[in-house]
């Protein structure tokens, strides 16, 4: 009796579970190891010799100095943005979390997280028209001023930095948010009244207690600005090509999928392993 | 107690410039599209041209469209496929649950990037190839975790005594999960439903690689317009969109409660 029951409640939860499932093993599971093995083929869909199975797809990163330089120089963009990031949303995190209260904390925290929710295309959009030369930036300067300046950041690195940082800062907002919620007002209390200074609350207590939700934050930053590639496109012009890009070229200009497939999968790994690296702390957090 | 209220007013100070930051770009992106000039010459001279013009422009009502009908099938597939998968995390236990519950992890975290080229490679190899088709595999996808686990959360706040108390009053199992299970969880269901809209509404990177020259999302088409060289039909576009999502988190905000635990 119990277990034929039990077999009706498999049943019944394969029944349930396997729809959304099949879907993801469709759309996202096999894709993922269709391209592990494209990325050991000599020729994509579009040649007409013999495929074959090799490792020139990845020999070609690791020989060329091109495409590791690449990688490299956008792990330091996903660097420079995720301390960026880090650095102007703690703070920012801090006011809404420790010295606002009730509903205007409350409208004040959707207010910094709604543009994160809202399409990123059309605000890296807007930033190319804020950055353009003879622009916005250019009038109110000039209004401000004294003298006349020119500025002119479209399609530089820093106009990069900024959409980027533009995109990604209310993850860091968020996540930190969470975990200064958290933090009890009366250890910060007790930590004053005992006569502890600021500095020491900061670096002893606060910090040491958001770590995870700083952690959580960093990664979720760093992880896809190493693979952006609309970004620098936009804002960075020339300057803008970045491991992503050279990803995007591979598979809608020059048609070199396995190629692209391995790059693909090159960086993958290291998202992986950041993510490995990140996991003691998160997993510390739950 | 002095520096107490210097330090609060510089943090509220800060907190202005943050909101400034985030949103001047999006106000100027919104001016400009009510600018005569089509060079996006100062000072404005307003306008409402650029919007009428959209009317005309069949390929952006055919995008619009497009990413319409694909977002709001996405939704439909999505919730149905997401709460059932949430139900069953929360009523059964079974071998390998833990696993699959991780295994929501990666289409979340693995960069669309990788995830969309991989999906073209992939249905091109099986010959679904490109196009709104497999668009809507690829969005139901990403939709999928992002439902079950808000679902989930939902199902947190449920008392399973509820169900079981159903049950022995002979209630059947379907009607246990129509008249008890459902109506409880249907705030999650609905922000489940809405994130669903937005994750496909939004979506640029995997749409861009699954989608055919000709048939594609409204962000697609900003895209290969944008690399052309702008005009302030698309600000007046982009305007609509951005108002249209933000309008949307608002009310997902209300169901999901953000912030507040």
């Amino acid at each position: 009796m119990g277990a034929t029951l039990r077999q009706r409640d498999n049943f019944r939860a394969v029944l349930l579970i396997s729809p959304a499932y099949l879907w993801l093993l469709v759309a996202v599971f096999l894709p993922l190891s269709a391209m592990l093995f494209f990325s050991f083929l000599s020729e994509g869909p579009f040649g007409d010799g013999a495929r074959q199975l090799v490792l020139q797809n990845y020999l070609e990163f690791f020989e060329k100095g091109f495409y590791s330089k690449l990688l490299w120089r956008s792990l330091k963009l996903g660097a420079v943005v995720t301390a960026l990031c880090l650095l102007i949303g703690f703070p920012c995190a801090y006011v809404l979390a420790k010295t606002i209260k009730g509903r205007w904390r409350e409208a004040l925290f959707l207010l910094v997280i709604l543009p994160f929710w809202s399409n990123s295309l059309v605000r890296i959009f807007s930033w190319a028209i804020v950055l353009r030369g003879n622009g916005v930036i250019d009038a109110t300067l000039n209004k401000l001023l004294p003298f006349e300046v020119s500025v002119n950041l479209m399609f530089t690195y820093s106009a990069v930095v900024i959409g980027l940082v533009h995109s990604y800062l209310p993850y860091v907002i968020l996540t930190s948010y969470l975990t200064l919620q958290a933090i009890d007002d009366s250890l910060i209390d007790a930590a004053r009244s005992l006569g502890a200074p600021r500095r020491t609350i900061l670096l002893r207590i606060i910090l040491p207690l958001s770590l995870p939700g700083l952690v959580a934050g960093g990664v979720l930053v760093f992880v896809p600005v190493v693979g952006s590639f609309m970004e620098p496109r936009i804002l960075g012009g020339r300057a803008g090509t970045f491991f992503g890009t050279v990803i995007e070229d591979q598979f809608v200009a020059v048609f070199n999928w396995p190629l692209g497939a391995a790059l693909s999968f090159t960086l993958l790994a290291v998202v992986l392993l950041i993510l490995a690296v990140a996991s003691p702390v998160l997993k510390r957090a739950q | 107690m002095a520096m107490n209220r210097i330090l609060m007013r510089l943090g509220r100070v800060y907190l202005g410039l943050i909101l400034v930051f985030l949103y001047v770009p999006i106000m100027v992106m919104a001016a400009m599209s009510f600018n005569a000039s089509e060079f996006y010459q100062l000072p404005i001279v307003f306008t409402t041209d650029w919007y009428a013009r959209l009317w005309n422009n069949s390929a952006i009502l055919d995008a619009a469209w497009n990413s319409i009908w694909i977002a709001s099938v996405t939704t439909i597939i999505a919730t149905a496929l997401g709460t059932a998968a949430a139900i069953a995390f929360f009523r059964y236990d079974f071998r390998g649950k833990a696993i699959l519950q991780v295994l929501l992890f990666p289409p979340i975290a693995i960069p669309w990037l990788i995830t969309g080229t991989a999906m073209l490679i992939f249905f091109f190899a099986i010959g679904i190839g490109r196009g709104s088709r497999a668009v809507l595999l690829g969005h139901v996808a990403l939709a999928l975790p992002y439902v079950i686990v808000v679902v989930t959360a939902r199902l947190r706040t449920f008392d399973p005594q509820l169900e079981e108390a159903a049950r022995s009053l002979g209630a059947s199992s379907w009607e246990v999960t129509r008249f008890v299970t459902l109506p409880w969880i249907a705030p999650g269901v609905t922000a489940g439903a809405l994130f669903a809209f937005a994750v496909s509404f939004d979506q640029f990177v995997v749409s861009y690689f699954l989608s055919k020259p000709g048939d594609v999302t409204l962000p697609v088409l900003i895209y290969s317009a944008i690399r052309k060289g702008f005009t302030p039909e698309i600000n007046a576009v982009s305007t609509i969109i951005i108002v249209f999502s933000m309008a949307m988190m608002v009310v997902v905000a209300r169901y999901a409660k953000f912030g507040e635990r």
